[in-house]
């Protein structure tokens, strides 16, 4: 078996990756003598060097702040911010359900408003202020809509749960919640296939005439 | 129970972690050196693979090995026994040979060490086929039914005896497949610890069964397999089984020497985890004028595969569910070239009471006669089935409360006589039952010196709240609250326990716990000497023992009450439908459910699982239904955009009704099962409704503007 740090990865490493621009040039030159020499050419293959050049290539350096904390991360421009966060941060609070952004599992707020971040790619997200699941309590003190989702059973498996509450804030946030309709019709974005649905809605209305912010 | 009661009764015990994202499900865990692994579905439907091209994917960045039936390790459960025939039948087996039997079905599966890059590889596999003709369609294949047990008919009294009775009518009934489709995406981390010991986290709805099945197919002890499950996204009877995919993780990890992870993707949660099969039904009922049932035929032909034969006998339902002097089944199924079908939430019984119900509702308009009514006219004292006493059953009641809460006598006789608002309003039932079961199981209790009991048993929770349940057997046995219990579950090393299905969990796993929770409430009065106390308390019995702690473990199973009773719970559905005469829109304005599950354990938990087993008949009703195209073999709606399921603007406030009186000889706790019979039986109080509403009998699901657009002569006249 290789050892550890051979097969760590990319996206675990700690250190920031702000001297990428100089191993690019180190990478470039070395695939200008892998295109030249032959010898070089079989040398570099067994060292798999072709795949450490391209992994370098294929990577884009991106800013994120994530429920407060700052992150500076390499990734491929194809990588969304839903596996960002479940891969590469360990944040798998935010839910892959189904990654074509038709179930909502994934959804968390970018700069204050609810997006699916399996829509999203990485690179898009880059410089802006996101906050998921994770990142809504205050510390022990949850926020008053996961207590209204505890209170009212808003979910069985749990599963869909965490992109139901994102979505249930951003909802009275956007003032799409003034009746019981009309919360219906805007929470229809989330799929929840255990049918939690009267109580997801029994939950947002109590927050929406309770006196706490959201 | 009205909904303000419900919220003050005891929360999930997992709520928390589930509300702040720190609930793990199975792809959540990261064993140092985890790489991905995705499957690459086969493109045609029949025939065999002639070559398959590996070679740009492994060169591919970041690509550690492709597996394919060229390369694949040999898997020692699959091969034949040296002088012995390959069976027949059989579960699917993995990259074993070149054949192709359903379209989808894996044909390679692409590791690497980023999810993004074992995607795009897959992309790289390229087979060539050598494509035979196939048969994807049901109704085109009927005459190829066989029966999977005897010749499949079972017979009470005289056969066809409803075509003697005075009234009486022949309907077929149909239902699509239909996909469990849970929130959470099938997924597995496997990771070798030692050439022959593994460990996996999988959604499984049962780590031991899983452990068995995983045990059976690579030959390795059961012992030497850890399986977690600590939390399951949902799985509704798509996760009883080691499926394909799981063997392709395991294999994975074994060949590229790393933990492996493999989610599905959701187009292939519809191809690769099962569904609840296309059945079609025929009923012929009869009565007499006074609406004496005289006789019932219920006939079935269901879809299986090409390779293993699915039986769920939905006919069933028509034997046991009225007291009906004849009647006579039967039951077929048909092997298509499509993946296997599986258990799903009722299974059978939500298709056959589909067909059952309805009819029963088309003779009572035949009769004249009130749907409820003809139901009590009909009612069983006893299981006409098996002859014995039932353990408990309280339908009678259930009707009451139902019809009471939904405004029953509101209902026109007359079909399509009430609007409101330009919109045609009906209201409709269906009666759900399913058998109430206790299986064998195993709990450890242990009271620690600090004074907090753990609770150990190897269940799974899909979602019902099983550990809220288990908790609030102990907390009543032993006297403490509920945040002084830890209930540790979902994985294989823990005392013995069933995969959570057929409703039967609260039944089984209940018991073992009930048992365990007594027997260390006894142990602690032993210590106390002469007989103890009702409220020991555990701490200082301990300290004044000088013990760290003590632990019992039971286990129980079913006793003689078992052969003696008939044991069913019994669901009542009630639903009041809006329907738009012009656009054929169904709305369901107002939903009551009434469940006879025994003894309610844990209300609020119980409360929202027949809300949720209500919607899911909602969306069997009106819009679930997997649309192959034939031409193809080959699923056209495998997306949530495309499979149509309910969302929050489908579904009103629902009631949920309990009779909530125990079942006397089931298990101590009185309870009954309640998952399956949520949603047995709605899809007709829909249907019925429906047709109360507007005239029109859909018999064939699920219930489309199509089939019912261009009504607006209804509303004129």
């Amino acid at each position: 078996m290789e050892d550890e740090k051979d097969y760590a990865l990319p996206g675990f490493d700690t250190e920031a990756k702000d001297n990428s621009r100089r191993n690019f040039l180190k990478q470039s030159t070395l695939l200008t003598a892998v295109a030249l020499t032959p010898g070089t050419a079989i040398k570099a293959a067994d060292m798999r060097l072709d795949e450490k050049i391209a992994e370098a290539f294929e990577k884009m350096p991106i800013k994120l702040e994530v429920n407060g904390v700052a992150h500076s991360l390499s990734v491929e421009p194809r990588a969304t911010l839903l596996d960002i966060l479940r891969e590469q941060l360990d944040l798998t609070g935010t839910k892959k359900g189904c990654d074509h952004g038709q179930c909502g599992a994934c959804t968390v707020h970018i700069d204050g408003h609810r997006v699916n971040s399996c829509l999203t790619l990485g690179v898009m997200a880059s410089g802006k202020k996101i906050t998921t699941i994770e990142g809504l309590a205050k510390g022990d003190e949850l926020h008053p809509m996961q207590e209204a989702f505890l209170k009212h059973d808003g979910f069985q498996c749990g599963y869909c749960t965490p992109g139901q509450i994102m979505s249930a804030v951003a909802c009275i946030r956007e003032g799409h919640a003034n009746s019981e309709m009309e919360i219906r019709e805007y929470m229809s974005g989330n799929i929840c296939r255990c049918g939690a649905y009267p109580n997801i809605v029994n939950a947002i209305q109590e927050v929406k005439e309770g006196a706490q912010a959201v | 129970m009205t909904n303000d009661t419900m919220t003050k009764g005891m929360s999930r015990i997992d709520g928390r972690l589930k509300v702040t994202g720190a609930a793990r499900y199975s792809a959540e865990f990261t064993p140092a050196g985890m790489v991905y692994a995705v499957l690459v579905g086969s493109t045609i439907t029949k025939g065999t693979i002639r070559s398959i091209d590996t070679k740009a994917a492994e060169k591919a960045p970041g690509v550690l090995a492709v597996i394919t039936h060229i390369n694949s390790p040999k898997i020692a459960g699959y091969q034949v026994e040296p002088g012995k025939q390959e069976p027949a039948k059989g579960t699917y087996k993995l990259f074993y040979n070149n054949k192709i039997l359903f379209n989808g079905q894996p044909i390679a599966v692409v590791i690497a060490n980023t999810f993004e890059r074992a995607q795009y590889a897959a992309s790289l596999v390229k087979a060539q086929y050598n494509a035979e003709t196939y048969q994807t369609k049901l109704a085109d294949n009927t005459a190829k039914a066989f029966a999977p047990e005897g010749d499949g008919k079972k017979t009470r009294g005289i056969a066809d005896a409803w075509k003697t009775a005075p009234v009486k009518l022949e309907q077929e009934y149909i239902i699509p497949s239909e996909s469990h489709s849970p929130m959470e995406l099938h997924a597995i981390i496997a990771k070798w610890d030692a050439p022959d010991k593994l460990t996996v986290w999988t959604k499984t709805q049962g780590v031991q069964d899983t452990q068995d099945g995983i045990a059976n197919i690579f030959k390795l002890p059961k012992a030497n397999i850890q399986v977690n499950s600590k939390f399951v996204g949902g799985a509704f009877g798509s996760a009883l089984q080691v499926w394909p995919h799981e063997v392709a993780a395991i294999l994975a990890a074994q060949v590229v020497k790393r933990p492996v992870k493999l989610v599905l993707g959701r187009a292939d949660m519809f191809t690769s985890v099962g569904y609840r099969p296309n059945t079609w039904q025929k009923i012929g009922i009869g009565a007499t004028t006074d609406g004496k049932l005289v006789g019932i035929t219920h006939e079935a032909a269901g879809q299986t595969s090409t390779y293993e034969d699915f039986n769920e006998d939905p006919v069933g339902v028509s034997r046991s569910t009225y007291a009906c002097p004849n009647v006579n089944t039967v039951y077929k199924i048909s092997p298509l070239d499509i993946g296997s079908p599986t258990w799903m939430r009722g299974p059978g019984e939500a298709t056959g009471a589909f067909a059952l119900e309805s009819a029963l509702d088309e003779l009572a308009y035949a009769l004249n006669i009130d749907p409820i009514e003809l139901r009590i006219i009909n009612n069983a004292e006893t299981d006409p089935d098996s002859g014995k006493p039932f353990s408990s059953k309280y339908l009678k009641e259930a009707y009451k409360l139902g019809a009471d809460s939904i405004g029953w006598s509101d209902r026109k006789a007359k079909p399509a006589s009430l609007s409101k608002n330009g919109w045609l309003v009906g209201y409709g039932m269906g009666v759900g039952m399913f058998g109430a079961y206790r299986d064998k199981a195993s709990a450890k209790a242990i009271m620690m010196a600090n004074g907090t009991l753990i609770i150990q048993t190897a269940v799974s929770d899909i979602g019902p709240g099983t550990g809220t349940a288990m908790v609030t057997i102990a907390s009543d046995i032993m006297g403490i609250p509920a945040d002084r219990i830890r209930f540790d579950m979902g994985d294989s090393s823990l005392p013995q326990a069933p995969s959570q299905g057929g409703s039967s969990t609260t039944a089984t796993v209940g018991s073992a716990v009930y048992q365990a929770c007594t027997d260390l409430k006894e142990s602690f009065q032993k210590l106390i000497g002469n007989g103890g106390t009702d409220k020991p308390d555990y701490v200082e019995v301990l300290k004044k023992n000088d013990l760290p702690k003590l632990e019992v473990t039971a286990a129980v199973s079913g006793g003689p009450e078992m052969e003696k009773y008939a044991m069913y719970s019994w669901s009542v559905h009630f639903i009041k439908v809006l329907v738009h005469p012009a656009t054929g829109v169904v709305k369901v304005d107002k939903a009551v459910c009434v469940a006879d599950s025994g003894h309610i354990v844990s209300p609020k938990t119980a409360r929202s699982q027949i809300v949720g087993g209500a919607i899911g008949g909602i969306g069997m009703a009106l819009m679930e239904e997997v649309i192959i195209d034939h031409r193809y073999g080959r699923l056209v709606n495998n997306s949530f955009a495309d499979y149509h399921l309910p969302v929050n603007a489908d579904i009103p406030q629902i009631e949920a009704l309990f009779v909530n009186k125990p079942d006397p000889y089931l298990n101590p706790m009185g309870a009954k099962g309640m998952g399956e019979i949520a949603l047995i039986g709605m899809a007709a109080a829909v249907a019925n409704a429906v047709f109360n509403a507007t005239g029109k009998r859909i018999r064939e699901l699920p219930i489309t503007p199509d089939k019912l657009v261009g009504m607006e002569d209804l509303l004129e006249s």
